[in-house]
């Protein structure tokens, strides 16, 4: 069980570019951990920097109490899981779970006791005498896994754990991964670039972009509070409606119509000044009559998501469309005026910086 | 039409003409030779005088013959030694070696160590071995400056060893090659999950790199066996001698033949010769089926 400290942590490639750039992380003991970005945005390697397989150019790691920037990945009592598990295709389920024992010369017979228990946790028994290319890959992720336990780590790292699983599959996976991480309570770090999956499986997420930080906290605060408008159009299932606007009398101008100022942000922005006005399609609503502060438009696409229904909506005299979640009952015919109606304490305005204004 | 298997139309005609050139070539210079030496081989025909006119047919006489010659059975001794030593061990652990090696080193060492280690290999070998004879020779020799061994003749006092050394440096390049592409198959997460769990260098050959090479290891070592079985090259350093001590099959086989005229014998011996070839393929290409199954 330990912590994980980054200290201004940098890993440059050849050729400077910074997969990595001065990150400031600190992982707390027993949490568990999502990095969360874009591909090519430094999450894999800032986890394989964790891990030692990659050498950090600057800066430093510690886990626990033990600094461990400069050690070798099989020093640092750090256990990670591949995204294609790694497994040996040559050996035995059994000898696949209890090979970081092998390698630290423990006895055949407690290898042996080892992989019966570490695999029974994982409910793979009757399958340690396979091979790994028999195994379905649910399977396969669970003998990872428990090769993974069965070193006794104090940190897990996981390299996109559900990304080689079918969808019906991932959703079964995800919820054993949460449980598993609260049972053994065990530090873990977990690489994903889908938002759900971070959303759904972390205490903590960091989202990255380019090496850098751009913001760190619970899923909560991810998802309701996102720091700029990158995290607030990549967090979330239907991105975030990011609307170009000015503030104007205490309202915000958007082309023909004019919103109320988010909560958040009130008192906090300048009468003329340009701001993008954020609104998640979830927390907003259609009305059929005009409306005092919605945003007049027509809709021009209408998808169905099953329980609800998603509405892309022309704004009038502005050229950004903006997007909406309606119940399964509410179907317009395409090109049907609409008002879009929102509640201001859902709402938030970021600066032409990108940044949120408020908190 | 659809079901003679004629599916380009040409006709038997026509496609036999086409065929005719190809199978031509091959009965003039595959087909013709080996019946021919397999004639040859219970003949008592030789280069010249009157059994060269008069060939008899001897039977089996040459066969039991070669198998009770001291000098074939010497000469296969060696050639096992010959073939185990330089194309077993020293190409296939040495190409390995260096295989190994430049998956560690910077792109531009590894393609300078490549560049030599090919230039070894595709250099005309009447080339090298006339490298090789500078490098060992008695009174002007490379290797006499460099190791002060004075006048140390290198191909007289160890024949065999020298050829074995000259074969291993020849052949390494091939062995090289192969294990180099095998080593890019290995999985890299597979690598890092036996470093995570703190595998060295040897643990990790053992458990992660071997076990996916084998079937590449087995290839080429069916590959440099049959090649070093049947190379001829060495007769250009040694001549199989002195006192026939590097005297290896082909050179034994060549001198008997053409030196001392018995081509009856000569053709018998080469006929065990490739007998032995194909008991080794056989033995190698089980060995892949069963690792496949």
């Amino acid at each position: 069980m330990a912590s994980i400290t980054t200290n201004s942590l940098v890993k440059e490639y050849p050729g400077g570019v910074r997969g990595v750039d001065e990150m400031d992380v600190t992982i707390n003991d027993g949490e568990f951990f999502a990095l969360l970005g874009p591909s090519g945005c430094g999450k894999t390697t800032l986890l394989r920097t964790i891990a030692g397989l990659e050498k950090s150019t600057s800066g430093s790691i510690r886990i626990g109490d033990r600094e461990v920037t400069n050690l070798e990945p099989g020093q640092r009592r750090v256990a990670m899981v591949f995204q294609d598990y790694a497994l040996f295709p040559h050996m035995s389920i059994a000898d696949n779970i209890s090979y970081p024992l092998k390698i630290q010369k423990v006895s055949k017979q407690e290898r042996r006791t080892s992989a019966e228990d570490v695999g029974g946790k994982l409910s793979l028994q009757g399958l340690l005498e396979r091979r790994p290319g028999q195994l379905s890959g649910g399977q396969q992720q669970r003998v990872a896994l428990a090769r993974a336990v069965s070193s006794r780590p104090d940190v897990f790292l996981f390299d996109e754990p559900l990304s080689n699983l079918d969808a019906r599959l991932r959703l079964e996976a995800r919820t054993f991964l949460k449980k598993l991480q609260l049972d053994l309570g065990v530090t873990t770090v977990f690489v994903t670039h889908d938002q759900a999956e971070a959303l759904a499986l972390a205490d903590r997420i960091a989202v990255m972009r380019s090496g850098k930080l751009q913001q760190l906290g619970t899923p909560r605060e991810v998802f309701q509070r996102p720091a700029n408008t990158f995290v607030a159009s990549f967090v979330g299932s239907t991105p975030m409606n990011l609307l170009e606007g000015t503030v104007r009398d205490g309202q915000v101008q958007i082309g023909n119509s004019a919103v109320p100022l988010p909560q958040s942000a009130a008192g906090l922005a300048g009468e003329g000044q340009t701001v993008t006005w954020g609104a998640r399609p979830e927390y907003l609503d259609v009305a059929t009559s005009t409306k005092a502060g919605s945003l007049a438009g027509s809709v021009t696409v209408s998808e169905n998501l099953g329980a609800a229904v998603l509405l892309t909506v022309q704004l009038d005299g502005h050229d950004q469309d903006v997007q909406v979640v309606v119940g399964e009952d509410f179907e317009p015919a395409i090109g049907t005026s609409v008002w879009v109606t929102s509640e201001p304490r859902r709402t938030l305005l970021f600066d032409s910086e990108g940044l949120r204004i408020g908190d | 039409m659809a079901d003679d298997g004629d599916v380009a139309g040409l006709g038997k005609a026509r496609a036999t003409a086409f065929l005719a050139p190809a199978l031509l070539l091959i009965s003039v210079f595959l087909v013709f030779p080996a019946l021919w030496t397999l004639y040859l081989g219970v003949t008592n025909f030789r280069l010249s005088g009157s059994a060269a006119r008069n060939p008899k047919f001897v039977g089996l006489d040459n066969y039991i013959n070669a198998l009770s010659d001291d000098r074939f059975l010497n000469s296969l001794g060696l050639t096992i030694v010959f073939v185990f030593a330089s194309a077993v061990v020293g190409q296939s652990v040495l190409g390995f070696s260096i295989a190994w090696t430049m998956t560690r080193v910077r792109k531009p060492v590894r393609a300078v160590v490549e560049f030599f280690v090919l230039l070894a290999w595709i250099i005309p070998s009447s080339v090298t071995t006339f490298l090789w004879y500078a490098l060992l020779d008695r009174s002007n020799g490379t290797l006499n400056a460099m190791l002060s061994t004075g006048h140390m003749a290198w191909l007289l006092q160890y024949p065999l060893q020298s050829i074995i050394v000259f074969n291993t440096w020849v052949g390494t390049a091939f062995s090289m090659l192969l294990f180099s592409s095998a080593l890019a198959s290995v999985p890299p997460s597979q690598m890092e999950s036996a470093r995570m769990v703190g595998a060295g260098t040897w643990a990790q050959l053992r458990d992660v790199v071997f076990p996916h090479i084998r079937g590449h290891a087995l290839t080429n070592t069916l590959l440099i066996t049959l090649w070093t079985f049947n190379t001829f090259t060495p007769y250009l350093l040694t001549a199989g001698g002195p006192d026939d001590r590097s005297n290896i099959l082909p050179i034994f086989i060549y001198r008997l033949a053409l030196n001392d005229g018995a081509l009856g014998q000569g053709a018998a011996i080469s006929l065990i010769m490739i007998v032995i070839n194909l008991v080794i393929a056989t033995v190698y290409l089980r060995l892949l089926k069963e690792r496949k199954s």
